[in-house]
């Protein structure tokens, strides 16, 4: 057994959230600046071309890329051998997300309640998701949502029969109806299988698999550039002005299902994609 | 592409209508933050025959809810938020004289026809460029609604803020025609061997 003390998970959370929301991760940054030169509108490089400068500006002067500084969501890997203590592990994390939103001066976009909506000024709480898995070890990954692209995000349950065509339709129809909203170029993140909710978190899990690896899965690679042919097809473009880059990529993550459902979450993320990691 | 223009508000008719669908253009001068709750109150206020905190005549609004400024900062980032949630507010502010909006997205029928109607524009700031964007706002200061934080309304002094026009005056959409011109590009010009691939 290992003890963790929470005082350190508050810590890395703290540093966590001001790293995601000011420096855009390699991978996305080679994404954008290969759609740059690929893009055939000229507006549309253009928009490419401001969003790699805003990016260097933010990792710079340690500014947050997008005002929208996001919901703060935490994927937990537990190892199993490991004892917390000195407090709750939750409230350690929100914690590190009241220090690390004041610190880094980022924007707090949580309210308190569906309807009240009064805000509760320092971004908590975060929505946690946690899973055991074997080892003594922590791997924290904090990603800032913001609002435009989430709001765009579609879970349908399918029909068996549909199988991939009733996916690929749905998908497209989703990306086509958020057009400029989400501000594409996106990442499209597609969970598969499981059930209502199984699905959607996978759908959010995707989005965080590097942008150069492809589902190991043949069949699975195959559908996730079928799709994005499709979206980029839209002719939406980078901020929705027209162009042949509407998307740098799609993730498919899926999971077994019942043999009378085919549950299909689709999770769109802006150009603007942010997480950041860490292992104790 | 055409070179950028440069405009400065107040706006009039001959300077809206020289603004086609897809022009660059460069802001200085004077412009407005509001945000959904704002957007609520400024209407509230219209509704009640009450004093406006800004004249509306003529002036540009700025959908954005900036990150707060660090030490030294005017602003923090400040790049726009999706218009279509203000879109049930805007014609009654475009009818008091509201000439100009910046966002991003696009709008519904109604704001166009008030755009048309109005002789008014709406430009486009590219989305999740907040950083970039504080560079050209020189100074920031709230004149109303303050207790709404991010989303009181600020007055912001700005040089050289790049926005594209996205609905012009006449009703032209920049997303439709876009759109329209790319939907299935590769697939088309593959076929008529037009671009090297
Ligand atoms: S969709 Fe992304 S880039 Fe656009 S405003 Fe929201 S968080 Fe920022």
């Amino acid at each position: 057994m290992r003890e963790v003390n929470v005082a350190e998970v508050a810590k890395a959370v703290e540093k966590l959230s001001i790293e995601a929301n000011c420096c855009l991760p390699e991978d996305v940054l080679i994404g954008l600046q290969r759609a740059e030169a690929e893009e055939k509108s000229p507006l549309g490089k253009e928009i490419l071309k401001q969003i790699i400068a805003n990016a260097e500006i933010a990792q710079k002067e340690q500014m947050p890329i997008c005002q929208d500084t996001g919901m703060s969501i935490v994927f937990l890997e537990i190892g199993q051998e490991i004892h917390f203590t000195g407090g709750y592990l939750y409230d350690a994390i929100n914690e590190g997300i009241r220090k690390g939103y004041s610190k880094g001066f980022l924007r707090k976009s949580i309210v308190n309640h569906p309807f009240l909506r009064k805000n509760t000024n320092d971004n908590t709480p975060a929505i946690i998701h946690s899973e055991i898995v074997p080892g003594d070890k922590l791997k924290i990954v904090l990603m800032p949502k913001g609002a435009g692209s989430e709001n765009m995000s579609r879970l349908a349950m399918l029909k068996p029969a549909e199988g991939k065509k009733g996916l690929v339709d749905f998908v497209r129809k989703a990306v086509e109806e958020a057009g400029a909203n989400p501000c594409p170029p996106l990442i499209i993140g597609i969970g598969i299988g499981g059930n209502m909710e199984k699905t959607t978190l996978l759908a959010k899990k995707a989005l965080l698999r590097p942008l150069n690896q492809p589902n190991r899965d043949g069949e699975i690679k195959a559908l996730e550039k079928e799709i994005l042919q499709t979206v980029n097809a839209s002719g939406i473009g980078p901020q929705g002005f027209g162009g042949i880059i509407t998307a740098l990529a799609v993730h498919i993550e899926y999971y077994p299902t019942h043999i009378a459902s085919l549950p299909v979450a689709v999770n769109l993320s802006c150009h603007a994609t942010r997480h950041a990691e860490c292992l104790l | 592409m055409k070179d950028y223009l440069r405009i400065q508000p107040p706006l009039d008719d001959t300077v809206v209508s020289r603004l086609k669908a897809g022009d660059r253009v460069l802001i200085s001068g004077t412009i407005y933050t509001a945000r959904d709750s704002a957007h609520q109150r400024l209407i509230q206020t219209i509704v009640n025959n009450e004093e406006m905190p800004l004249s509306l005549k003529g002036q540009i609004i700025y959908y954005v809810g900036p990150c707060p400024a660090k030490p030294g900062q005017v602003i923090g980032s400040a790049g726009p938020t999706t218009s279509g949630r203000v879109d049930v507010y805007t014609p009654l502010l475009l009818d008091k004289g509201l000439k100009g909006m910046i966002g991003k997205g696009n709008r519904s029928q109604e704001v166009v026809s008030s755009i048309q109607r109005n002789k008014a524009v709406y430009f486009a700031a590219t989305g999740g460029i907040g950083a970039l964007l504080a560079k050209t706002i020189k100074s920031a200061q709230v004149i109303a609604y303050e207790d709404l934080g991010p989303e009181a309304i600020y007055c912001l002094e700005v040089e050289d803020f790049p926005v594209i026009v996205a609905i012009d005056c006449r009703g032209n959409n920049l997303y439709e025609e876009g759109k329209r011109k790319y939907k299935n590009f590769m697939v088309t010009c593959k076929e008529e061997f037009k671009c090297k691939e």
